[in-house]
């Protein structure tokens, strides 16, 4: 059987399960953003297809943590479907919020040798890399840049750039490459406006600035833990490279972001990008589909890249894994789903649509990299993807590390090694209270 | 109040009083006019840098409010067949299609429900409560007041986790009833104190006549008391509703799907790449019409509420 | 007070005619009425206060519905009351709930004031001033980052456009100590309104022959308005203060939207640090101690303070 057949044979093997499942009003939850419009868009065919009815319940970014694990925690049944945050996965698993799904996998013949490693790795595992599967994935996603095309191939610009720094002007190759190009935009009179360097993430209320920082941490060779499933953190953590990292993305804060940058995370890095202040901004690589269509800035006046590496090539990990929540009373329709969502055709159109497919069937396809300019930096930034703590305790853990960030590069209080310092001494009281230290 | 009278302020004062007022209110009125322009914005414009004054009206903030919209693949939109309504068509010009509606259809419909549903009770209960409390002995009378007014000052959050609990158990959460009483309860306080200081200014010769007349107290209250009392009573609703449709923090953490309310909406609609602030505009300006609308209904009211007591005396 | 003409009335009221009127005593009207208020209060208020002081003893996390629950004492309070941290949102509160006030009982009882001449048009003035208080503050919070965001926002451009300071060199929200002020302005902005309506109701209230009879004493208008019409507005003002100060102590949403208490902690009023303990660090335990020790604070200068306005009132 052709993969071309296969979405409609499923289809029917669904057809003739309806007949037994009674249509259902399945509600998926996610966050409000790009993906999730094109999921509900995506969905229709499942809808008719299996009978059943989709509602959607998507949670603004900033609220989208604390609603949803509000409602996980009071044993809420308003989501059916959950497509939570990577780093929910621990909590999700430990507290029984998300339904196992190993045995359903082998039942309806789901691989997970059929989607990236690493996605699955990041967004299906608890404890991390055991066989215990708690979600599919369901949106790759990892923290890129993107730039002005139309700027750097600019022959004045670029002549002046070079006349400025002896090097050509490039899409930047290392961490400090990016900043020599922003301290060089940072203040430049294009087009009779004056333009700034880069726009980062500094939010403080969610995770925006540890998203933003950790991209400069990974590639200088940040981690957590010494060993892994020690929490054994000193020396790591404050490592001297972890605090030259920090410095660099302090600095790169002063020098190069547009005034008022303060507490900027994905909409702002957008706002700026857009509305045409800055040479180069970071995001994550789901909106790139949004930046590419934008009428203004988008098209070929942007290029993508990857984050990239100082001593290692790494990159911030985003993305979310579909889960089945336990306390659903349709867990058997939100399967269905799922197991409609892993179809190759499926996700084939998931990835034309702008959602971000984890299937191998669609990235291991070889004329991936040509579907769209941000493809190939997709399938490199998804090799080197590092992730935030997962632990059940991720909530605290994120938070110690917003507040010791910000009040350090935003705020300007102390230096990198005492952020980093004070970051363990917070971290170690958490692991105290969670029993694991 | 005809007539020359010692009271009636010289021309000349008006003038500067009237003066100093309208630059006041061109001042406060210009953010809000900043909103209203920017729903009709088209989403590069309203983050031009600097900002645009003079622009191209567009209907785009909120034909985005009210749906949602989606990339296709370049050859499935390429293939579809030419929109149909206006609005589709402005959608197409984004270069997407429309998914489906949004959901603010339902949560302005919940702030409806809620808003006014909280305003009338926490009204009837507090005229009952404040009249009560004018006139007749109530042992501990200042002291209940005070207990009253006391349960405003909690913080939110501090009886957010316990109300949580509690609403699960008894299956309010998530639903209108739930957050009508629960605004009822933040409400009140408001209402009784108000609604208080209105009855007081009512002179308690009206009701003797009454009750000498035959009627009841409740008679009393009710075809004596509360004709009088319409101006605060109104006055009062406006606070309430103020209350009741803009609250935030209690609809974001006790509410879910079915009653959350507009404004933890609102705040973050996300287009496609970043905020929508013409959406945003759209959705502020169409939740601000209904209170405005009530106010400017009631504004009589409210206006001749306030110089009631002046009248009266 | 206690004596009024209807209870006297009542009490000269022989009991048959009393009957023949059917209608319920007054005390039992008294509760009827009261009743509801007070139930639904001890219901959605008290109850749940209540709720939270034990909490507040234990080391519960609302997150962790599995965990053994601790009984921990006062080691919350101990904690809480200890960590310069708190003490440092307390400034920040105190700080934001002086200026607001400040600048909502001057601004808003001048506009009062001017109002009350009664100039044509005035009608009109009033239902434009007050508009502002009627968004949602959450929605408020969220457009003026847009306002205030330095490149595309409109005050800085109207700011470089009166001033010639250049738009881009000062950021409302950043770093700099502009932040705290900012929310100040907006808060201000939205409700001074309410401060001016409930003074109007107050000068209005003033009978006209109050005046006349100081015209006729030849009292200056100065004299008359210190000493007329000030403390004839103050109680009302008072309650003004007394709503608004309750509310802005507890003041969440916006400033969340705002700023969400940056930069650093430079606007982390009391009540958002409190969310984040309550809800996002999910130490239901320690939070509950720290909504307490809010709860009696305010609790504590709003009993002090209404003493005060009772006698106002009394005079």
């Amino acid at each position: 059987m052709k993969s071309r057949y296969l979405g409609a044979s499923a289809a029917v093997a669904i057809a003739a399960g309806a007949g037994s499942v009674q249509a259902e009003t399945l509600t998926l939850c996610w966050a409000a953003w790009d993906p999730a419009n094109a999921l509900v868009e995506l969905s229709k065919d499942f809808e008719a297809q299996s009978g059943h009815s989709m509602r959607f319940e998507f949670v603004p970014w900033p609220n989208f943590a604390d609603r949803m694990l509000n409602e996980l925690n009071s044993g809420g049944k308003l989501c059916d479907l959950l497509i939570g945050d990577s780093q929910w996965i621990g909590g999700g698993a430990e507290n029984g919020h998300y339904v196992k799904l190993n045995d359903f996998f082998d039942a309806n013949g789901i691989s997970m040798d059929d989607f990236m490693p690493a996605t699955v790795y990041a967004y299906s595992t608890w404890p991390k890399g055991t066989p215990n599967y708690y979600a599919l994935p369901a949106m790759g996603d990892a923290n890129g840049w993107f730039y002005r095309k139309d700027w750097f191939t600019d022959p004045e610009i670029m002549a002046a750039y070079k006349e400025a720094t002896g090097e050509e002007l490039r899409e930047p190759q290392s961490q400090r490459e990016l900043m020599q190009i922003a301290k060089f935009f940072q203040g430049r009179e294009i087009d009779g406006k004056t333009v700034y360097g880069v726009s980062i993430f500094t939010e403080r209320g969610s995770e925006g600035i540890t998203m933003g920082a950790t991209g400069a941490l990974y590639a200088w060779g940040f981690k957590y833990e010494n060993t892994p499933g020690s929490y054994d953190m000193e020396g790591a953590v404050n490592s001297p490279e972890a605090v030259e990292a920090l410095e660099f993305y302090k600095e790169l804060y002063e020098c190069c972001t547009p005034p008022g940058y303060d507490n900027a995370y994905m909409e702002q890095s957008l706002d700026a990008f857009k509305s045409g202040q800055v040479a180069m901004a970071m995001n994550w690589f789901a909106f790139f589909p949004g930046l590419y269509a934008d009428p203004n800035t988008g098209g070929d006046k942007i290029d993508f890249f990857v984050n990239p590496p100082q001593n290692v090539a790494a990159s911030t990990l985003g993305g979310q894994g579909i889960s089945v929540v336990s306390y659903s009373d349709k867990q058997d329709a939100a399967l269905e789903y799922i197991k409609w969502f892993a179809q190759p055709e499926v996700q084939k159109k998931w990835w034309s649509m702008g959602g971000y497919s984890c299937h191998m069937s669609v990235l291991g396809d070889p004329g991936f990299a040509d579907t769209a300019p941000f493809a190939a930096d997709f399938l490199v930034a998804m090799e080197g993807v590092r992730d935030f703590w997962q632990e059940p305790a991720y909530a605290s853990l994120l938070l110690a590390m917003q507040e010791r960030l910000h009040n350090y590069v935003v705020a300007g209080q102390g230096t990198a090694q005492e952020a980093l310092d004070g970051l363990i001494a917070d971290w170690t009281e958490i692991f105290e209270d969670e029993g694991k230290l | 109040m005809s007539g020359w009278s010692v009271t009636e302020p010289s021309a000349r004062s008006k003038w500067i009083a009237g003066t100093l007022v309208v630059i006041y209110t061109v001042i406060t009125l210009l953010p809000l006019v900043w909103i209203i322009s920017t729903s009709f914005k088209s989403g590069p414009d309203s983050i031009s840098y600097p900002p645009k004054v003079f622009f191209q009206p567009s209907l785009e903030g909120y034909v985005n409010l009210f749906t949602t919209r989606t990339r296709l693949g370049a050859e499935d939109f390429a293939a579809l067949p030419p929109p149909e309504t206006w609005y589709e068509r402005i959608v197409r010009q984004q270069g997407m299609v429309i998914a489906g509606p949004s959901r603010f259809g339902e949560r302005f419909m919940n702030s409806v429900i809620i808003g006014f549903g909280a305003t009338f009770l926490s009204v009837f209960l507090g005229t009952l409560a404040a009249y009560a409390f004018s006139r007749f002995r109530i042992p501990l009378k200042d002291d209940l007041l005070f207990f009253i007014l006391s349960t405003r000052m909690m913080p939110p959050i501090a009886v957010a986790i316990p109300i949580f609990l509690m609403y699960r158990t008894l299956g309010l959460s998530d639903t209108h009833l739930g957050m009508i009483l629960l605004y009822t309860a933040v409400n009140v306080s408001l209402a009784v104190w108000l609604m208080k200081s209105f009855i007081d200014g009512i002179p308690r010769e009206y009701e003797e006549a009454a009750l000498i007349d035959g009627y009841t107290r409740f008679q009393a209250f009710r075809k004596v008391v509360l004709p009088q009392a319409v101006t605060g009573i109104a006055a009062t609703a406006i606070f309430c509703l103020i209350f009741a449709w803009n609250e935030y923090a209690f609809a974001v953490l006790l509410t879910s799907g079915k009653a959350q309310t507009a404004p933890p909406f609102i705040p973050t609609i996300i287009g496609v790449g970043g905020q929508d602030w013409p959406a945003v505009a759209a959705g502020a300006t169409l939740f601000l019409l209904p209170v405005m609308v009530f106010t400017i209904l009631l504004r009589k009211h409210l206006l001749r509420g306030i110089t009631f007591g002046a009248v009266r005396k | 007070m206690t004596d009024t003409p209807a209870d006297r009335l009542a009490r000269a009221t022989p009991p048959a005619i009393a009957r023949r009127v059917r209608g319920l005593g007054d005390r039992a009207i008294a509760w009827i009425f009261v009743a509801p208020t007070i139930f639904l209060l001890l219901a959605i208020n008290i109850f749940p206060l209540i709720w939270t002081v034990r909490l507040s003893f234990t080391n519960f996390a609302a997150n962790r519905p599995g965990r053994e629950v601790e009984w921990v004492g006062l080691r919350n309070y101990e904690r809480i009351l200890t960590d310069e941290r708190i003490w440092a949102n307390m400034q920040t509160t105190a700080h934001f709930l002086f200026w607001t006030l400040f600048f909502q009982v001057v601004i808003g009882f001048a506009l009062a004031w001017l109002i009350n001449r009664r100039f044509r048009g005035n009608d009109l003035a009033t239902t434009l001033i007050v508009l502002p208080m009627m968004l949602s503050p959450a929605v408020v919070g969220n457009f003026w980052t847009f306002l205030y965001q330095p490149q595309i926002g409109l005050i800085n451009y109207t700011v470089e456009l009166f001033t010639g300071i250049p738009a881009s060199s000062f950021s409302m929200l950043g770093p700099g100590g502009l932040a705290k002020w900012s929310i100040i302005i907006v808060d201000t902005w939205m409700w001074t309104p309410f401060v001016m309506l409930i003074c109007l109701a107050g000068l209005r209230s003033i009978p006209d022959y109050i005046y006349e009879a100081a015209e006729i004493d030849r009292a200056s208008k100065w004299r008359q308005f210190w000493t007329l019409t000030v403390p004839m507005v103050l109680p009302f003002l008072m309650l003004a203060v007394l709503f608004r100060g309750i509310e802005n102590f507890k003041m969440f949403d916006m400033v969340v939207l705002l700023t969400g208490g940056g930069p650093g902690n430079e606007t982390l009023l009391a009540s958002i640090d409190l969310k984040r303990e309550a809800f996002e660090k999910w130490r239901t335990g320690y939070s509950s101690a720290y909504a307490i020790i809010l709860f009696v604070t305010v609790f504590g200068l709003a009993s002090i303070y209404v003493k005060a306005l009772n006698r106002v009132r009394e005079r």
